[in-house]
């Protein structure tokens, strides 16, 4: 490829030290990703795919080997800068969707807005908050609180809050965890169309079914990559999504 | 740095969401301040008060009592002792700089008879520089001369009390009063001026020329005590020791048969009562102060543990450990200032009713309530520190984990 990757790790190693016992949980992964891949991280718990995602998210530093985020080098960055790299190249997306509560999905996606380094008008970050909610389908419930969506719409606020700095990479860690598998196919089918628009997406899964909505599966083992293979039989979610209506249809008629 | 509104508006935001929990936050700085705007208000209106009472016997006044009299082990009081002269006040007025005005005076209480009516009152014999050094005007005709003065002239300027008692229906001035069966033509009136900090009323009084009190009334040679006014308050305590120079000297004694005091003396002996007061008050305010600061801080603490997760959510969307610990910080100084400003202005209330109820002078220092507003902030600023510093130590993984 002609193109610099987004991410470029190279062999990059965690180690916790929890009282006397050191803990590899990352024991040397070189992994490079692309501009507009769509990448699944899977593994089992205790796989290192949790301290991956951190280290990928610039929430936490490798203590060996180097990462290069958009062309930075991200691995020797102070805290402050690490904000700032969270908050410029980055796009979270929890499982538990992590919105402020009792604050408007409008106010909840302007949020990262306030902490640009470089500062962003009112009525700018209005209307990009509302455009990113445009883009997740929810525009209608912009002044709704997260206690009044339900748990798929809770989710693409929290997308649309992912997008609102326009990231170089959006990072969603089970995204689907906490949702039920109708919900869950809609949000991948979120993901696709955003991922079709050229949005770069690394997401950490444990289920299969989720992973193969996406282009390229990883999966660690021990804290070292076991497999990096394309997805052969990858999901359209809006068939997926269709097929899923037809059958609840079928079962109501009988 | 984050925009300053947008962060007012999230602690403010973070502030309304726990009403409750937030007034009662705020009490602790709210009784704090505003007791210590009513202490202020009240001690200061009596320290006011008796500081005007005190300024009423005249500015700068430098006061010579002659010696106490004893005779026999049993001592009189000051001016009991005949020791000062005409002669001293002559030298004084000569040989010390800078006096504006010095009088001698002579007391005496004798009964005064006018129309038919007569009436017990103090008979004050005084030089015409008198009114000035007591600040006190003439409202009605004019102060007798220095040409009285010579001539023992039968004249008298009289208080309202006098005029009141022996003139009930007309106008006093040009009549004339019997003092000891001598007549003496009222030439003046003084003005009203009401009880003294003794609570003696100092328009019970009648002034004549000293020379005709000591030859005409009393037939002494000496004189009770001798008034000056200095030119101003910087240079008393350098006229009083120039006094008591010139009469050390004149009277060549080792021992001084004399006593000199200046208003400043007393207005600190008459003040100090109601400074200590304001002291103490202002010292238990301080303390209700410091408790309601210990409440912000506790609260704050139990705010930054029970938004955890969305410092978390902050710090992972990109907000650094500084822009945490502002946001903390401004919903810790917005609890204790709004608190301040409540205070303040229920602190005025509460002195008005007290004022209303009691009839105490209040004067509420603009000084004290920048300076309430000042604390109560400062008080945020130190109170909110250590929770807004503890939430930007916060480690966003953890932060985001946390349940």
């Amino acid at each position: 490829m002609s193109t610099n990757p987004v991410i470029q790790l190279a062999d990059i190693h965690k180690v916790y030290r929890t009282g006397d016992v050191d803990v590899h949980a990352v024991r040397g992964i070189s992994l490079n990703i692309f501009p507009g891949e769509f990448v699944a991280i899977m593994g089992s718990s205790g796989s290192g795919k949790s301290t991956l995602m951190n280290l990928i998210g610039a929430l936490d530093r490798p203590t060996g080997g180097s990462y290069w985020l958009d062309g930075i080098d991200v691995s020797t960055l102070n805290r402050d800068r690490l904000a700032d790299i969270r908050n410029e190249k980055i796009g979270f997306v929890f499982q538990g969707f992590n919105l402020l509560s009792r604050t408007t999905a409008l106010e909840n996606v302007e949020m990262p807005m306030l902490y640009n380094r470089q500062r962003i008008g009112g009525p700018e970050q209005r209307e990009r908050a509302l455009a990113c909610l445009e883009l997740v389908g929810l525009a209608a419930r912009s002044d709704h609180k997260p206690n009044q969506l339900s748990g798929g719409q809770q989710q693409r606020v929290a997308i649309a809050r992912a997008l609102v700095n326009r990231p170089s990479l959006l990072l969603a860690d089970e995204p689907t965890g906490n949702l039920d598998s109708q919900t869950s196919i809609e949000i991948m089918g979120v993901f696709q169309k955003l991922n079709e628009q050229g949005i770069t997406i690394v997401m950490v899964t444990h289920e299969l079914d989720v992973a193969r909505y996406t282009k390229r599966t990883v999966i660690l083992r021990d804290g070292i990559i076991r497999t990096d293979t394309p997805v052969a039989d990858r999901l359209n979610a809006e068939h997926e999504l269709s097929q899923l209506k037809q059958a609840q249809q079928a079962v109501k008629l009988s | 740095m984050m925009r300053i509104v947008a962060t007012f508006r999230i602690a403010g935001r973070a502030l309304r969401r726990n009403k409750m929990r937030s007034v009662l936050t705020m009490l602790g700085i709210i009784i704090g301040v505003g007791s210590v705007i009513a202490a202020v208000s009240i001690t200061t209106g009596a320290t006011k008060q008796v500081e005007d009472k005190v300024a009423s016997l005249g500015q700068n006044v430098i006061t010579v009592f002659s010696g106490n009299f004893t005779s026999g082990g049993m001592r009189g009081g000051w001016g009991s002792a005949p020791t000062l002269t005409v002669e001293d006040t002559k030298a004084i007025q000569s040989q010390v700089p800078n006096l504006l005005a010095v009088s001698p005076e002579v007391r005496d209480r004798a009964q005064v008879l006018a129309e038919g009516l007569n009436w017990n009152t103090q008979i004050l014999g005084e030089s015409p520089d008198y009114p000035q050094i007591r600040n006190w005007g003439i409202a009605d005709g004019a102060m007798f001369s220095d040409q009285d003065v010579r001539t023992l002239a039968k004249v008298a300027v009289v208080g309202k009390t006098v005029t009141d008692q022996l003139f009930p229906d007309q106008d006093p001035l040009g009549k004339t009063l019997r003092i000891r069966d001598i007549p003496f033509k009222i030439v003046g009136l003084l003005e009203p001026k009401g009880f003294n900090l003794f609570g003696q009323d100092q328009d019970d009084v009648v002034i004549i020329p000293y020379t005709s009190h000591m030859r005409r009334i009393t037939s002494r040679s000496f004189v009770n005590s001798i008034l000056v006014e200095a030119a101003s308050a910087e240079i008393i305590n350098k006229a009083q020791a120039d006094i008591t120079e010139v009469l050390r000297a004149r009277h060549r004694s080792v021992e001084p048969d004399f006593t000199v005091r200046n208003q400043v003396e007393l207005m600190q002996a008459a003040t100090a009562t109601s400074r200590i007061m304001s002291v103490l008050l202002g010292a238990i305010a301080s303390v209700s102060l410091i408790v309601g600061g210990i409440g912000i801080m506790n609260i704050m603490l139990v705010s930054v543990t029970e938004r955890t997760r969305e410092i978390g959510i902050r710090m992972a969307v990109g907000a650094r450990a500084r822009d945490i610990l502002v946001q903390f910080l401004i919903e810790a100084v917005t609890l204790s200032a709004v608190g301040g400003i409540i205070g303040i202005a229920l602190g005025i209330i509460a002195t008005q009713i007290v004022s209303a109820a009691t009839h105490w002078p209040t004067v509420t220092p603009l000084v004290w309530v920048g300076a309430a507003c000042v604390s109560s902030a400062v008080i945020g600023i130190i109170s909110g520190f250590y929770p807004a510093w503890k939430a930007s130590r916060l480690d966003p993984i953890e932060a985001l984990r946390y349940e």
